[in-house]
C-alpha cells in the first residue's frame, strides 16, 4: 500500500516537469525558483534539525561498549569498538561513517530444528557501502555542472570512476554501482517479509526517488543526450547567484533536477538525516570512561531518597536485638 | 553535556562543503560561457556539417565512435552525409577541415564540461592546425606576460 | 519453578516459531492478553506503588482486564511526559529521527529469535512509540499518518507498550549491529518511566524496587536477617573448607565496602557465589564490610525509571561515608553494574570522601575506576591472580565443564569480557566457549531481565532464553559442558530454569565459585568436596572405598 503510494508520488513528480516544461514561465520555476527554495530549505532544515537535537543534553555517558573495556593495564582493551579516550572515539566515529562498523558485524540467524544458527550476512553493508559510496562519488562528480573552471580532484575523481574506458560515453562505474546497490535494497525490502511488513512510505519514497535521479541521470548521459554546455550553464548561473533560464533543455533534464529538488528539500524531514543524527547517536560518540571521568547531567535533580537514619529508626529494635551495630542507641 | 563548540563546528563543516559550489565561484567570478556559434577556421566552399548543429551538439560523439567502428573495423571508409554527398569518415580529414581551430572548437567545450575524449591520443592533428595552434598557444602565454 | 515450565511447555512446541509476519497493518494495537497468557507480567501492588509515592492507578487490575483504571487526562499525562523526554534526553530524540528501518537488528533480539513476533524486532519495537511521536510531532505524521506509520495515541497503544515494552530486557544486543547506535534499551526505559506515570508498571519491578527502597533488599530482609543469612552461610563456610571466616557487616572504619546482589546471600545457586567471595576474602585479609542498609547490589529502578535509580543508588555512597571505608567493591551483578559504571557518577554528587581505589595486597592502582572509587571484584580478583597473590588449585574443578555466559550489562555497557575468562583460564582446566555470536558483545540475555523474570511470563522467558538456552546446547552436545558460569544475579536466577528446558543436565554457577572451589586456603583441611558439597573429582572413590 505504502509501495503503491510512493510509485504513485514519483509519478506525479515526474509529471510536473514533464508537462511544465513546455509551458512558458516553466522553465524559470523549474530551472531557477524551484532549486533556490529547495537549496535554502536543504541547508535551513539541515541546521534546525541538528539543532533541535543539539538543544537536548546528553544526560548519561551511555556507549554501548561492543569489546574489552580499559581496566586493567596487562588486559588489551578494544580501542575503537570500545574507546577510552576522545581519540578512540573519533576513530570509532570514522570506522562508522567511512566503513558502517557496525553494520558489518550483521549476522543472520536461522532455527534448524530447536537449534539456532548463525551465519555471516554482509549483502546489507557490502549493498549499503556500494551506495553511499557511489553517491558521494556522484555527488562530486556533479561538482563539473556548477562551477567554472573545474577543480582538480572532480576530474580526478571522474577519470578514476570511468577508470575502466568502457564504452563511449566512458561507463561510470558508480552509474552502475548506485543502480545495482539501489535494486538490491529495494528488492531487498520487497522480498523479505519482515521488512515489508515494516517498512513505509518514508522507507519506499526515497529509494524510489534516488533510482528516479539516477535513472534519468543515466539515460542524459548514456542514451538520449542533453545540451550539457546549457546544463552547466544553469548551474554555474545558480550557484553564482547570476541565473540564467536556458532554452530548448530536453525535458528530461528537467525531470532530474526536479527530482533532484525534491530529495534535497525532503532531506531534512525525512530518515535520511541520518547523515547529521549518527554524528550525535550517544552510544557512539561517548568515550566508555565512565567510572574515570564524571559526566555531568545538566537537569540533574534532587530525588526522594530513604536515609540511614530512617532506617535505622524502622529497624533499631531488630538491629539492637541481634547484636549489630548502631549510630543512635 | 551539550558539545555545542564540537556540534557547532561539525555544522560549519558541513556547509563549507555544501556551498562549496557557491563560495569557489564567488572566488573565481564565473563568467558565463560564450557559447554563441562558434566560428569555424576555414570553409572552402563548404557551408553546411554533415549533420544538423543541434545533433552534433548533443551527439557528435557517437557519431565519431560509428564511423570509428566502421571505419577500423570493417574498412568502411566513406558515407553520406545529412544531405546526400558522399564524405570521407574521417575527424582529421572531414572534420578538421572545417573545424579546423580545434583549441576554439572542440576543446572550450570539452574543457568546460571536464571531458576528456581520446580522440588526440591516436589521430594527429594536421600541419596547419598544429601549427595555428602553436601560435595560439604562444599568443596566449605571451598574453598573459 | 523449572518443573512447572516443562509440564506446561515443550522445547518442540516452543522452537515451532513462524518468522512471516501477519498480514495486518502493524499499526493496530489490539493484543489479546486473554490468549497471551505466559507472556506478560502482573501489574504492580498498590502497596509498593503507593511506598514509593508513584502513579497508583484507579483500580486493581491484570493486564487481562478491560479496566486498567487510568487517570481521566492519561493521554495529556503521556504525552507530556513524552515531550518532557524528548527535551531531556538527546538519545531519544534522535533515535525518533534517524531510524531507515534497515532490519539490521530484526534476527539480532532474543524474543524476535525466540517468538517470531514481527513487534518484537527492535526496530518495530521503536516504532510503537515512533509512530506516535510521528503524529504528535512530525508535519508529515500528522497529514499522511498510517502512510508514513503514523497512528492516535489510544489506550490500546498504551496496552500494547505494556506488552512490548515489557518484552524487552534492555540487553542493548540490537545496538551493537545497529549503524546509527540506536539503542532500544534506551527506548524501552523511557516508555516504562511513560507508562509508570499513568500506573502502569509491573510487580516484579515495583515491589523489589519498594523493598530495596525500604530494607535495602529486593527481597525485603530486614537488617537482622541479613546477618542471620551471611552467618549462617560462613557456618556453612566452615562445614564445607574447615576454615572459620569472620563476616564484617556494618563495620565503621573497613577499608573496602563490598555489595553484591542480595540473591547471593538468599538464593541458590548465587549462595555458592557467596561462598567465593568468603573464601577470597578470607584469605587475602581483606579489611571489609557488608552493609545492610545497601544490601542489594541490583538496583530494581533501572528497570522502573531514571529516577527510581538514582533513589535506590543514592545508598551506596551514603554507606561508604558513614561507614567511613576508603572505597567500594562490587560483587556479581549484571544490571547492578550498568548503574554503577553508567549512572552513578552522574546522578550522585562526587564522593569526595572516599580515594581512588588500590588493592591492598598487590598495590595496584584502579585507575579506571577513579572517579566512582567503585572496583568490579572480577578486576580485583584478576589483579590477584596476575600478581600470584593466591594460590590456586584449578583440579578441583575438573568435575565442571564450564562455558560462560556474559551477562549482557557488564558486557555491552561496561565491557567486562576478559577479566572473568582470565579468572575462569586459572582457576579451572575444562573452560570452554560457546559459539562466538553468542558471548562477548553479541552475547544473548537470558530473556529474564530488566524485572521480566516472574513466573506468570514464562513461556515468553523461555522463548527470549532459547538463543542462550541453544548455545548452552551446543556446547553440552559437542564439549560435555555441565556447567554454565555466569556474573548476573538475575542469570543465576533464571537460567536454572532455562538449562533445564532448553539444554537439561547444564547446572548453573557463579565465576567466584569457581575461584572459591580452586582457592588453596592457608592451614586447610584437605578438600573433598566443592562449595556445593559435591565430591570432587577423584575423591569420589576414595569416599567409597
Amino acid at each position: 500500500m505504502s509501495l503503491w503510494f510512493s510509485i504513485f508520488l514519483l509519478i506525479v513528480l515526474i509529471a510536473i516537469p514533464l508537462i511544465g516544461a513546455s509551458i512558458p514561465g516553466f522553465p524559470l520555476l523549474l530551472g531557477v525558483i524551484i532549486p533556490y527554495a529547495a537549496i535554502a530549505i536543504f541547508l535551513v532544515g539541515f541546521v534546525m534539525r541538528i539543532i533541535g537535537w543539539a538543544k537536548s543534553p546528553v544526560p548519561f555517558r551511555i556507549p554501548t561498549t561492543s569489546g574489552q573495556e580499559k581496566s586493567l593495564d596487562w588486559i588489551k582493551y578494544a580501542k575503537y569498538d570500545n574507546p577510552h579516550t576522545f581519540w578512540g572515539v573519533v576513530v570509532r566515529m570514522a570506522l562508522e561513517i567511512f566503513f558502517f562498523r557496525s553494520l558489518f558485524r550483521n549476522t543472520k540467524a536461522e532455527l534448524r530444528g530447536q537449534k539456532i544458527v548463525y551465519g555471516s550476512n554482509k549483502y546489507l553493508w557490502a549493498a549499503g557501502l556500494a551506495f553511499h559510496y557511489s553517491f558521494l562519488v556522484i555527488f562530486i562528480r556533479h561538482f563539473k555542472y556548477f562551477v567554472e573552471p573545474i577543480p582538480g580532484f572532480v576530474s580526478l575523481i571522474q577519470f578514476f570512476d570511468g577508470f575502466f574506458q568502457v564504452g563511449l560515453p566512458i561507463l561510470y562505474l558508480t552509474d552502475a554501482l548506485i543502480v545495482a546497490a539501489l535494486g538490491f535494497l529495494l528488492l531487498r525490502r520487497l522480498l523479505d517479509s519482515r521488512l515489508r511488513h515494516l517498512s513505509h512510505a518514508a522507507d519506499w519514497f526515497p529509494l524510489l526517488l534516488i533510482l528516479g535521479i539516477a535513472s534519468t541521470g543515466i539515460l542524459m548521459r548514456y542514451f538520449i543526450k542533453i545540451d550539457v554546455v546549457s546544463a552547466k550553464e544553469l548551474g554555474t548561473g545558480l550557484l553564482s547567484f547570476s541565473p540564467v533560464v536556458p532554452i530548448g533543455v530536453n525535458p528530461l533534464f528537467y525531470i532530474h533536477l526536479f527530482l533532484v529538488c525534491t530529495l534535497i528539500a525532503m532531506f531534512p524531514f525525512s530518515k535520511l538525516m541520518h547523515l547529521g543524527g549518527i554524528f550525535l547517536s550517544p552510544t557512539r560518540n561517548l568515550a566508555n570512561n565512565n567510572r574515570a571521568v564524571r559526566h555531568v547531567n545538566p537537569w540533574n535533580y534532587d530525588v526522594k531518597v530513604h536515609t540511614y537514619e530512617e532506617y535505622e529508626d524502622e529497624f533499631r529494635d531488630v538491629m539492637k536485638a541481634a547484636d549489630m551495630p548502631l549510630d543512635k542507641e | 553535556m551539550n558539545d555545542k563548540g564540537k556540534i557547532v563546528l561539525g555544522l560549519i563543516v558541513f556547509l563549507v562543503i555544501m556551498t562549496f559550489p557557491m563560495w569557489y565561484n564567488f572566488i573565481n567570478g564565473v563568467v558565463p560561457f560564450e557559447d554563441a556559434v562558434v566560428q569555424t577556421a576555414n570553409t572552402p566552399g563548404k557551408d553546411k556539417c554533415v549533420r544538423a548543429a543541434d545533433y552534433m551538439r548533443t551527439q557528435h560523439m557517437d557519431l565519431l565512435n560509428e564511423w570509428r567502428q566502421e571505419v577500423v573495423r570493417n574498412g568502411d571508409r566513406y558515407t553520406e552525409d545529412a544531405y546526400g554527398n558522399k564524405i570521407e569518415k574521417s575527424l582529421s580529414n572531414t572534420c578538421m577541415d572545417c573545424h579546423s581551430n580545434k583549441e576554439e572548437f572542440c576543446d572550450r567545450c570539452h574543457n568546460y564540461m571536464a571531458v576528456a575524449p581520446y580522440c588526440w591520443d591516436c589521430h594527429v592533428l594536421p600541419a596547419e592546425v598544429q601549427q595555428a595552434d602553436m601560435a595560439l598557444k604562444v599568443d596566449a602565454t605571451e598574453g598573459n606576460e | 519453578m523449572s518443573s512447572s515450565a516443562e509440564v506446561k511447555f515443550k522445547p518442540e512446541e516452543i522452537a515451532r516459531i513462524d518468522y512471516s509476519p501477519p498480514s495486518e497493518h502493524w499499526t493496530d494495537p489490539q493484543i489479546d492478553f486473554e490468549a497471551k497468557r505466559g507472556n506478560w507480567c502482573y501489574s504492580g501492588v498498590h502497596k509498593s506503588l503507593k511506598y514509593l509515592d508513584l502513579p497508583v492507578p484507579k483500580t486493581k487490575f491484570a493486564p487481562n482486564d478491560q479496566d486498567w483504571g487510568l487517570p481521566e487526562n492519561w493521554k495529556e499525562i503521556i504525552l507530556e511526559g513524552l515531550r518532557k523526554r524528548l527535551d531531556r534526553f538527546r538519545s531519544l530524540k534522535v533515535f525518533m529521527d534517524i531510524c531507515v528501518r534497515c532490519g539490521a537488528c530484526a534476527d539480532k533480539c532474543h524474543f524476535f529469535i525466540g517468538s517470531g513476533d514481527p513487534k518484537n524486532m527492535p526496530v518495530m519495537r521503536a516504532e510503537l512509540l515512533r509512530s506516535i511521536y510521528r503524529k504528535e510531532y512530525t508535519t508529515a505524521g500528522k497529514i499522511m499518518g498510517k502512510m508514513v506509520g503514523a497512528r492516535d495515541l489510544t489506550i490500546d497503544v498504551l496496552k500494547e507498550w505494556y506488552y512490548y515494552f515489557y518484552q524487552c530486557t534492555e540487553c542493548r544486543r540490537c545496538s551493537v549491529f545497529c549503524p546509527y547506535g540506536i539503542d532500544t534499551a534506551e527506548i524501552t526505559m523511557l516508555v516504562r518511566e511513560l507508562l509508570a506515570e499513568v500506573g502502569m508498571s509491573i510487580d516484579w519491578i515495583v515491589t523489589p524496587v519498594a523493598n530495596s527502597f525500604r530494607t535495602g533488599n529486593h527481597l525485603g530482609i530486614q537488617p537482622h536477617g541479613v546477618k542471620d543469612s551471611l552467618e549462617f552461610a560462613a557456618d556453612d563456610f566452615e562445614e564445607i573448607t574447615g576454615i572459620k571466616i569472620d563476616v564484617p557487616i556494618n563495620k565503621k572504619g573497613a577499608e573496602v565496602l563490598f555489595i553484591a546482589p542480595s540473591a547471593d546471600y538468599f538464593a541458590e545457586p548465587h549462595y555458592y557465589t557467596l561462598l567465593g567471595y568468603f573464601a577470597l576474602f578470607h584469605e587475602i585479609g581483606l579489611d571489609y564490610t557488608w552493609s545492610t542498609y545497601a544490601s542489594e547490589g541490583g538496583n530494581f529502578g533501572l528497570f522502573h525509571s531514571h529516577d527510581m535509580i538514582k533513589r535506590l543508588n543514592a545508598k551506596t555512597y551514603a554507606e561508604a561515608k558513614r561507614l567511613g571505608v576508603k572505597w567500594i567493591l562490587g560483587g556479581e551483578c549484571g544490571h547492578m553494574w550498568r548503574v554503577y559504571h553508567q549512572y552513578m557518577s552522574t546522578m550522585q554528587d562526587e564522593p569526595s570522601f572516599l580515594e581512588v581505589p588500590k588493592s591492598p595486597i598487590t598495590g595496584t592502582v584502579f585507575d579506571h575506576a577513579r572517579a566512582t572509587k567503585m572496583v568490579h571484584l572480577a578486576e580485583f580478583t584478576a589483579d590477584l591472580i596476575r600478581h600470584g597473590k593466591i594460590k590456586l588449585d584449578p583440579s578441583r574443578n575438573d568435575h565442571w565443564t564450564p562455558t560462560y555466559h556474559d551477562s549482557c550489562n557488564p558486557a555491552r555497557a561496561m565491557g567486562l569480557l576478559e577479566e572473568p575468562r582470565y579468572i575462569l583460564q586459572n582457576v579451572c582446566n575444562n573452560f570452554v566457549e560457546m559459539p562466538e555470536n553468542t558471548i562477548r558483545e553479541n552475547t544473548f540475555c537470558c530473556g529474564s531481565g530488566a524485572g521480566l523474570g516472574t513466573d506468570e511470563n514464562m513461556e515468553m522467558r523461555l522463548r527470549g532464553g532459547m538463543p542462550r538456552g541453544s548455545a548452552v546446547r551446543y556446547v553440552q552436545e559437542n564439549n560435555d559442558a555441565n556447567i554454565l558460569l555466569c556474573m548476573c544475579a538475575i542469570d543465576k536466577a533464571t537460567l536454572p530454569a532455562l538449562c533445564d528446558f532448553w539444554a537439561p543436565g547444564v547446572e548453573v554457577g557463579g565465576v567466584h565459585e569457581m575461584v572459591g572451589n580452586a582457592l588453596i586456603m592457608t592451614g586447610e583441611p584437605e578438600r573433598k568436596t566443592d562449595l556445593r558439597g559435591q565430591p570432587l573429582k577423584g575423591k569420589e572413590e576414595v569416599e567409597n572405598e
